[in-house]
């Protein structure tokens, strides 16, 4: 323990760990071991019970038949394989609450990010004076509470509200937003896309500042333009950005729960019900297994999305 | 209008003399002020309606600027309708959550940067694939947990969940990583305890981490929605988000002037915090995309 070879393990990164150092280190190999659980102990716990038993439980919650009914006398439940797959999507409301979600996260992702990048361009580029307060003014959204945000949205979606009298100013006389069932979406995305954008703002934001600036100024001196060198030298440079980003919103957007709960009740005709919605439906009428199953849905997509994202972004690098 | 263009052409040029500001920056301002205003403006939709009689927030047409400005929305929020409490709830669980997460995460964070140990890949493993993982989907089995366990509409059932959280691990562990293993062997040599090392090296040098996720984690809780909506089952453990939901999808929802003030109580602190520490606020989720 005291001689300098024996601490070098230490040093190592985990996945550089030699088979052969783990012998050289014998005993005190275990005890290190010991003190690691030590510290770990109350997180590994809290995280055990709270985060990760759930996540199986609710997994094999989604193949058996469990209501409100079955909690307190577990061996009532009964295993019925895919059924509660099969049955959501039998059901119109799900697969209009999968379409749902897809339209908000094909929609909503992209122009969040589009509008995320041009703000951190420019904030990075042409401004010096009030770039912070820029900054700061804003990623005001992202801290608030989405529910009051809903609160708030609402009444400035009604069809005498603010956004329509500010439309009305340009000539255009606006919809009934959330009582359109056209409009309601796009309503809920130009919400979400406000709220969001100050994210990937301040991640693209880092990305650009981590890029020389020389960079660029040598494309353009070679005679590239500006939107040339741009796109030829800035954006491929953010790749791994653009990949947090769009895995972060992805994450975020899949979820959407709180604008349908507090704006819609996933009206007008299930135009607003998401997937996250429609479990918690389900949860509330008592179908466990159904609203578990639901859940799952949502966790493939995640990872199939995430999984997406990786190739597209490793391919192109 | 050739005389009008002869007139003005000078006169322009006039005003800008040899210091050139070029188009292409005042376009970019104006666009950015633009920007602003639209992010801006629902908040002060929100502020000034919340001070506005009912009558006067649903007049047609409306007005920005309330004509007889009244506490009377907040004066009925808090005494009618408990916010005083939903905002002590809100509080209290956020705050619990905070310290939690700090003592916990940080301890589990430098076993994962600086100790080598068995089974570590694997944990790290599974707190990284739970950063993924949605809330949607462990509500159900966790809420018959923590009600089997006689938790259901308690305190403890609102905290417990989120004492510690994937999260706040991997950015611990992330900024541990990057303290020097110089310092930490320098402590082993002279022989103090691994105890010993976390509390008088790694700790003081981890500061603004904590600070990074006392802050996110803060702002996490006092916005969460779900796990409060689906514990919290009598008025007395609502936080604030469960009682402003609930209220505005209630049989008071269309009370607009209470509803507003509703939001401004939930959005306020959150906003006076973010602008005191917004340094912090910002470098912590910027630090969540780079590394």
């Amino acid at each position: 323990m005291t001689t300098a070879t024996s601490l070098k393990p230490a040093r190592e990164r985990s996945s550089t760990r030699q088979p052969a150092q783990r012998s050289r280190r014998g005993s005190g190999h275990l005890r290190r071991t010991l003190v690691a659980w030590a510290f770990c102990s109350p997180f590994v716990l809290l995280f055990a019970t709270f985060g990760i038993w759930p996540v199986f439980s609710s997994l094999s919650m989604s193949v058996t038949d469990i209501t409100s009914r079955d909690v307190q006398t577990p061996f009532s439940v009964n295993f019925v394989g895919l059924e509660n797959y099969t049955a959501l999507f039998d059901d119109p409301t799900f697969v209009r609450s999968a379409l749902n979600t897809l339209y908000f996260v094909a929609v909503g992702i992209p122009l969040t990010m589009v509008l995320s990048l041009a703000v951190a361009v420019a904030l990075n580029s042409g401004i010096q004076r009030a770039k912070g307060f820029f900054r700061v003014a804003y990623f005001a959204p992202v801290v608030t509470s989405i529910v009051a945000v809903a609160v708030v949205w609402r009444y400035l979606y009604k069809p005498d509200g603010m956004i329509n009298s500010v439309l009305s100013v340009a000539g255009i006389s606006g919809p009934d937003w959330l009582n359109d069932p056209n409009w309601s979406m796009p309503a809920l995305i130009l919400m979400a896309v406000w709220r969001h954008f100050g994210i990937p703002m301040v991640i693209f934001l880092a990305g650009l500042q981590s890029i020389p600036p020389e960079l660029h100024e040598a494309a353009v001196v070679d005679g590239a333009s500006r939107w040339r060198a741009f796109r030829s030298v800035t954006l491929p440079l953010l790749r791994p950005t653009t990949l947090v980003v769009a895995i972060l919103l992805s994450i975020s957007y899949l979820q959407f729960f709180e604008e349908p709960f507090v704006m819609t009740s996933g009206g007008p005709l299930d135009s607003t019900t998401s997937i996250s919605y429609y479990a918690y439906q389900q949860f509330g009428f008592g179908n466990y297994g159904l609203a578990s199953a639901a859940s799952y849905v949502l966790v493939t997509a995640i990872a199939l999305l995430s999984l997406l994202q990786f190739r597209i972004f490793r391919a192109k690098a | 209008m050739t005389v009008t263009t002869t007139t003005t052409g000078p006169a322009f040029q006039d005003r800008r003399p040899s210091r050139r500001v070029p188009t292409a920056r005042l376009v970019l301002y104006g666009a950015l002020v633009l920007g602003l205003l639209a992010t801006l403006a629902p908040f002060a939709w929100m502020f000034l309606g919340s001070v506005k009689p009912t009558g006067e927030i649903v007049a047609h047409p409306s007005s920005w600027l309330p004509r007889s400005p009244t506490f009377a929305n907040f004066e009925q929020l808090l005494s009618k309708q408990n916010f005083g409490l939903y905002f002590l709830n809100s509080t209290l669980v956020a705050v619990a959550c905070v310290l939690g997460n700090l003592l916990f995460c940080s301890m589990a964070g430098y076993a994962f940067a600086k100790i080598e140990f068995a089974g570590k890949r694997l944990l790290f493993g599974l707190v990284l694939t739970m950063l993924i993982i949605p809330g949607v989907t462990t509500f159900v089995p966790l809420f018959v947990l923590v009600s089997n366990m006689g938790l259901g509409n308690s305190y403890l059932g609102l905290i417990l969940p989120f004492l510690v959280t994937p999260f706040g691990v991997f950015i611990m562990r992330q900024f541990i990583r990057d303290i020097p293993d110089a310092l930490v062997e320098a402590a082993r040599l002279d022989g103090a305890g691994e105890s010993r090392i976390f509390l008088r090296v790694i700790l003081p040098l981890t500061r603004p981490a904590l600070a990074t996720l006392a802050i996110l984690t803060f702002l996490a809780q006092w916005n969460n929605f779900l796990w409060p909506l689906v514990i919290a089952q009598t008025e007395d453990h609502y936080t604030l988000p469960v009682a402003l939901a609930l209220f505005s999808t209630g049989a008071n929802g269309t009370n607009y002037g209470l509803l507003l003030a509703g939001a401004v109580t939930v959005v306020t602190p959150i906003i006076l915090l973010f602008l005191a520490l917004q340094r912090h606020f910002i470098q912590g989720i910027a630090n969540t995309g780079i590394k």
